[in-house]
This record gives structure tokens, sequence and C-alpha cells, in this order.
């Protein structure tokens, strides 16, 4: 094989954002991609209803997080408006027994992994780290630190290949991310041991209130390439896209042809998160222009020139949408904290002889408030 | 039993570990066909393949996440880490990650990875090459850590670290990779004393002397040089520092009075600071004297021309020890005194 000596190639990540391969137009316009197509073959209006009902109750999931924020209830939420069609595109494209390390993010993801109402609230409520038992959904607890869990996916793809199994492991990061050393550690390993992971780097322009081109100069998908990894580069905000390249990359991981990298080109049209107030970085002009490549408006002005988009169709993703949302909210509403000494429990799997005397002291201290919780009729 | 050396008891720990259970398997760097730059891991690669005994690539993040991921399938590897001073850049994996998804997962995923350092100096290495770096271990929940110092321990303890379900942070003092000792092979883990427990290395009644790892020896050098004064030192070997086995060291500090701490790590908020708060805690009134530490001064880890200034020896230890039991004694330096005035506390940095 044979290195071409070129000079590094220079490309605005934040300017070439319609550098990406699509299937659906702004517009909604069918697009024909001849690598793509094939991967998608399948999906006739049906499937299509079936992706836009999802990506329509994530944003509405969304938007009550945002709402039980605003009103109390959770300490911060962080919102995924506009990136529905790269979590639901992508996360459709896995098998159930595939494994999948979220960021703290990707709520579509979750959600189309199985995740139930509580599962969304009870971790930004303070309630607990994570509330699903990530064997449940083969899907890892949210995370927080930036990048590690890609290394947890490729240490799980290393796994798998041991196994002689063919399932797939999934990472999901942020364009934030790829700057941190884990992340490229990670395309490293999974190179070097062919792991069948597949990255998928939500490139959301924005890293809290740095823009991509802090962290990259050139396009993040054409990084991958430089570890000996394949990648793709897609429009994010078209699901169909979406679906067809991550079907294309776990096809690749599961066959053999070890790791593969998204980068799915979208936009955050809300804060990083509830904390965060977006008017001191960016301008009302850039937001207005991506509202105008909304993910869902796309696929139903498609679905509507396919006359595949009903009134009844409307109105059932609607009242679904509510019950999940009203499903999020009773969740929330009734979570109940759990008693105060169970903050000892699960530290450790086996008994750890320091923890039990502090664990035996509190329980002592908590047995002094006893006769007071029995007058007051709870317990704490 | 057989004579054997650190370094090949815990080879052959590992050995009798990966071929117990197909699920534990061993990453690092240089581990495969070196054997690792101790050659700990000699010829493991020989007898279970490359899936087993895996070369990584030179990041020590990436070692502790990919075993992280590993764990999550339902692996349990032992991580290498070259030397101590390169585990810092998989900090972050160990304190974020390894240590707390069990507890972040409500016991849904558990973590048994153990981590192996050689570990502290002596051996007259280069810089970041004798590094102590335990107390950061010691201090973060979800960790268990353990040091070992006689090639029996370091072969069982292994064993039992890898048995666990909890990660373990395993320190294999390098001076002592060379030194020779019996060992029990075939020793049944459940005949074992448990990772936790403590050893009374050296029965005494005047003074207890609290110690782990290769400053084991440092101490039993001294209990015995202090009998010469009549003085009866009871050394205990902690062998596990999170948990440490209080129990055990109560019982030495109710029958002796006086303790004396030594370890090679620096003093601030260490592992000694740690054992005299509890001691004095829980056995005040015991005590006939302050506990006394003596440890490595609070500096980075000088060159090796120079460590033996750093790392505590019979002397300071024998020192220690006079003071406890109220005899004359030279090396510790002048007590705290009281400010002359405030304005000269400040100047000096708030001496108390
Ligand atoms: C190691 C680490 N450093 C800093 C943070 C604080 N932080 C949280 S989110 C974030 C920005 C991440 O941006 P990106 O990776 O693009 O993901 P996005 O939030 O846009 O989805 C930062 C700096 C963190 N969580 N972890």
């Amino acid at each position: 094989m044979t290195m071409m000596h070129t000079l590094t190639p220079t490309a605005e990540p934040a300017t070439n954002v319609d550098d990406v391969a699509r299937l659906v137009g702004p517009d909604g316009g069918r697009i024909a991609h001849p690598d793509l197509d094939p991967w998608v073959a399948d999906i006739d209006a049906d499937a299509l209803r079936s992706l836009y009902r999802d990506m329509a109750i994530v944003r509405r999931i969304d938007t009550e997080g945002v709402a039980l924020q605003r009103q109390g209830q959770l300490g911060l939420w962080a919102p995924c408006q506009g990136q529905e069609a790269t979590q639901v595109g992508t996360a459709r494209a896995f098998r159930s027994d595939d494994f999948v390390f979220p960021s703290y993010r990707e709520i579509g993801v979750n959600f189309v992994r199985g995740a139930v109402a509580s599962d969304f609230v009870l971790a930004w409520r303070g309630e607990a780290h994570s509330t699903f038992n990530p064997y449940d959904i083969n899907t890892a607890t949210p995370q927080i630190i930036i990048g590690a869990q890609a290394l947890h996916a490729v240490g799980y793809a290393m796994g798998i290949t041991f196994d002689g199994a063919d399932q797939v492991a999934g990472a999901y990061f942020g364009d934030g991310a790829t700057s941190q050393g884990d992340v490229n550690e990670a395309m490293v390993f999974a190179s070097s041991f062919r792991a069948p992971v597949v990255f998928v780097c939500t490139n959301n322009q924005w890293a809290i209130s740095e823009p991509v081109s802090v962290q990259a100069k050139f396009p993040i998908a054409g990084r991958a390439p430089g570890f000996g990894i394949p990648s793709l580069r897609v429009d994010g905000n078209d699901v169909l896209a979406c679906l067809a390249a991550m079907r294309w990359a776990v096809d690749h991981a599961r066959t053999g042809g070890g790791p593969a990298f998204i980068e799915a080109v979208t936009y955050r049209m809300g804060p990083h998160t509830t904390s965060d107030d977006p008017t001191r970085y960016r301008d009302k002009d850039e937001v207005e222009r991506w509202r105008q490549r909304d993910p869902l408006a796309r696929i139903e002005a498609l679905l509507r020139a396919e006359d595949a988009f009903s009134d009844d169709f409307a109105r059932e993703v609607a009242d679904e949408s509510d019950r999940w949302g009203a499903d999020v909210r009773s969740a929330c509403l009734s979570a109940r904290t759990r008693p105060a000494i169970e903050v000892f429990d699960d530290v450790y799997a086996e008994p750890h002889a320091g923890l039990e005397i502090q664990r035996g002291q509190f329980a002592a201290y908590l047995d002094g408030f006893a006769a007071e919780d029995a007058a007051q009729g709870g317990a704490r | 039993m057989t004579q054997l050396t650190m370094a090949k008891s815990i080879n052959e720990g590992l050995r009798r570990a990966m071929a117990d259970d197909p699920k534990v398997l061993v990453l690092g760097e240089d581990i495969g066909k070196l054997g690792g730059v101790f050659r700990v891991t000699d010829g493991l690669l020989d007898q279970f393949g490359a899936a087993r005994v895996i070369d990584t690539p030179l990041a020590e993040s990436g070692i502790m996440g990919a075993a992280v991921g590993l764990a999550f399938r339902g692996y349990r590897p032992v991580v290498e880490i070259q030397f101590d001073g390169f585990v810092y850049p998989a900090f972050d994996q160990i304190v974020c990650q390894v240590a707390k998804l069990h507890y972040r997962t409500r016991g849904n995923v558990q973590m048994p990875i153990t981590i192996r350092i050689p570990w502290a100096g002596g051996v007259g290495a280069a810089e970041h090459h004798s590094e102590s770096p335990e107390a950061y271990f010691v201090h973060t929940a979800g960790l268990r850590v353990v040091a070992v110092s006689n090639p029996q321990d370091a072969n069982v303890m292994l064993r039992q670290a890898i048995a666990s379900n909890d990660p373990v942070v395993y320190f294999e003092p390098k001076r002592l990779y060379h030194t020779k000792g019996e060992v029990d092979l075939d020793l049944d883990l459940a005949d074992a004393p448990p990772m936790g427990l403590a050893r009374v290395a050296r029965e005494g009644s005047d003074v207890t002397l609290l110690t782990y790892g290769a400053q084991v020896a440092t101490a039993m050098d001294a209990a015995t040089a202090a009998e010469d004064d009549g003085i009866s030192i009871e050394v205990i070997d902690l062998r596990s520092i999170s948990p440490v086995d209080y129990r055990t060291v109560a019982a030495s500090v109710r029958k002796t009075g006086r303790v004396v701490v030594t370890h090679e790590a620096a003093r601030e908020a260490g592992v000694g600071a740690e054992l005299i708060a509890s001691v004095t805690e829980q056995c005040f009134n015991h005590l006939e004297a302050a506990p006394v530490r003596v440890t490595g001064h609070d500096i980075p880890y000088p060159p090796a021309k120079l460590e033996k200034h750093h790392l505590p020896d019979l002397d300071r230890i024998l020192d220690a020890v006079d003071r406890v039991l109220d005899r004359p004694h030279s090396l510790s330096g002048p007590e705290w005194s009281s400010p002359e005035s405030g304005r000269a506390a400040t100047v000096n940095g708030g001496m108390l």
C-alpha cells in the first residue's frame, strides 16, 4: 500500500456544514445517493413514519424535561432538540444485543434502546446516578466525563471479539469530546485490535460556548482515516441518511471490518444545559438558519409529498407523545427519595470493613432521630 | 512450599488465576513477548495466547478505559501499569469510572479489575519511577488498595484481588521483586488469610510500629535493633490500606499504648495521617504518648543519589520510637512552637 504525501488538507468544519451525505434535503425532497441508498432500500412509508414517530416522542420528552427543570422539579436537563434525527437514526441501526455507551445528551438513543419514563428524569432529579440496569437495555449509564465512554465501548468490543460473538459496541460523543485524549486513545485501540465498535460523533457545532472550530481545523470525520478507521460525514438532521450510514458502519463492524466512525453534522437548538445562556455566544441568525433544517419538518414534508402523512397519523403521534410527556412528568413528580442509610449501598460489591464502621456510626446517628420521625409520621 | 522471588511468585499467581478462570486476562505495555519490564508476566503469552495477554498501545487511560469495557462484558482484567509514575494518565478512568461504576449503577455493573503497580523507591531509578501514590487511591471510595511485602502474600493476595468483585489497586514494591521467600503455590484461597487482614509480623509489648510494603523489612530491622536497647516493638504489616484492619491495629495499640507509623510516601494527608487520626479517635484512652509518623518528606521524589535521605531508615524509625517512649531523641527536630506573635505566625506560613 502506498501513502500519498500531500499537504495537510484544510477545510473549516464550521462553515462546511453542507459537505455531508444526505438522502433527504432540507425541503423534504428525496436525494439519491449511490452508497447510502442500498442501506435503506427497505424503508417504506410505514418505516419512515415510525422514524418520525420516535423523533416526535423524543422531542416531547425533551420539552417535558426542560419544563420540569424550569418548574424546579429537575436540577438540570441537557436538551437534545435538533438532534433527534442523529440519535434516532443511528440508534435504530443497532441490534438489541449490541451494547451502546451514550453521553448525557442521548435521550433519543436511550429511548430507542428501551428506556422507560423514569429513566429520563431520576438522575437529573438527583435521585440516582443512573436509573436503568445497563444489562436490561444493553446501554451503559449516561456518561458525564467527556469522552471516557469511547474507551469503554472499545474494551467491550474487544471482549466481543474474544468471545467470538457478532455483536457490535457503539460510542456516542460530541464534537468537543474529539479533543479529549480518551477519544483519540479509543481510536488507536479500536484500530489496533480491529474492534467491532462504531463511534458516533454528534457534531452539534458547539461544546458549551466553544464552536467546533476550537476543537478542529478540519471536518472531524476526516480524522478517523488517520487512525485507519473508515468514516462517513452525514447530515445529522436527515434521519434516513443517519440510519443508512449507521447501518453501513454497524455492518462493517459486525462482519469483521473493524471500527467505523460516523460524524453527524447537526445543531443543538437549545442551550447546552438548562443552566446555560447561549445568547452570550451565538447569534440568532445561526439558530434561525438551522431551524430551516429541522429534522422532523423535513420528514413530514417528505411524507406529505408522498401523501403518506395524514391528519390521523399526526394526531396519533401527538397523542402518543403527550402520553410520554405525561409519563415522564409523573415519574418525576412521584419519585421517592431512598432512605438516607442507602448512600452506603453498592460502594463495594463485597463488604468493606472501613465503610461498615461508617455505616454503623451513621445508622446510630439516624436512630437518634427515630422518636422525632415517629412523631412526625415519617422516616429519613 | 518453594523458594521463589516475589516477581516469580506474582507471575505464578497470575498464571494460576488465568488457568482457573478463562475470564481473567492481562493487559498492559510490554507484557507479552517481553514478559513485562520486570518479567512479571513472563511466559503467559505462550501459555494463554494474545487474546488473554494483550500488549496494548502506549496509552494508560486507554488501557484502563478498555479494561472498564471488558469488565462491562464480564471479563476480569488485570492491568499492569509499567511504573508507579505512569498511573496518573489513567487516574481519571480509575477514579471516575473504575471506582464508581458499581455505585453509579446500583450494583448492576461490577468492575473486578486488578491494577498492578510496580511501586515505590529504593532502586536508584530515574524520575517518575519511584512514586508512592497510594494515598490518592485510598482516598477514593470504591477501590480496595493493598500493598504486599513478601512473596507468599504477593502470590495469594494477587489471586484474591483478581477473585474480588471489586476493583483492587495492588502495589508491588519494586525493591522486593528479587527477594526470595517460601511460597505455597497451591494454597487454597479459602484457607488463606483474607486480603483485608493485617499481619502481626513481629510481636512486641512497648511500641506498635505500623507499616506496609517494602518498609516492613526496614521496620523489622528497626525492631531487631531496638531489642539491644531492651525495647520490644510490635511490627504490623497492614497488607491492606483500604480497608485497614483496625481490629488488629487497635488490639496492638491497647497492648503497647504507643504508636509509630512509617511509610515512604510523603507525609501530608498520607496514609499515616489517616492511621493516626483513627487510632487517636478509637484508642485515645489507651495511648501513653502522641503517635509519631516517619515518612518520606513532602518533596518531589528526589534524584537517586539522594533517595536514601528521603526513605525512612532505621535511625529515623528508632528516633521516633525513642520519642513515643519519651527517651532522649535527636533527629526529630524541634516541637511546633507557639507563635511569638500573630504577625510572626503569618510570616511563618501559619505555624501552630
Ligand atoms: C472531562 C470533562 N471536562 C469538562 C466537562 C464539562 N463539560 C460538560 S459538557 C462540555 C462540552 C461538551 O461538548 P461536546 O463534546 O461537543 O458535546 P455536547 O455537549 O455538545 O453534546 C463540557 C466542557 C466534563 N463533563 N468532562
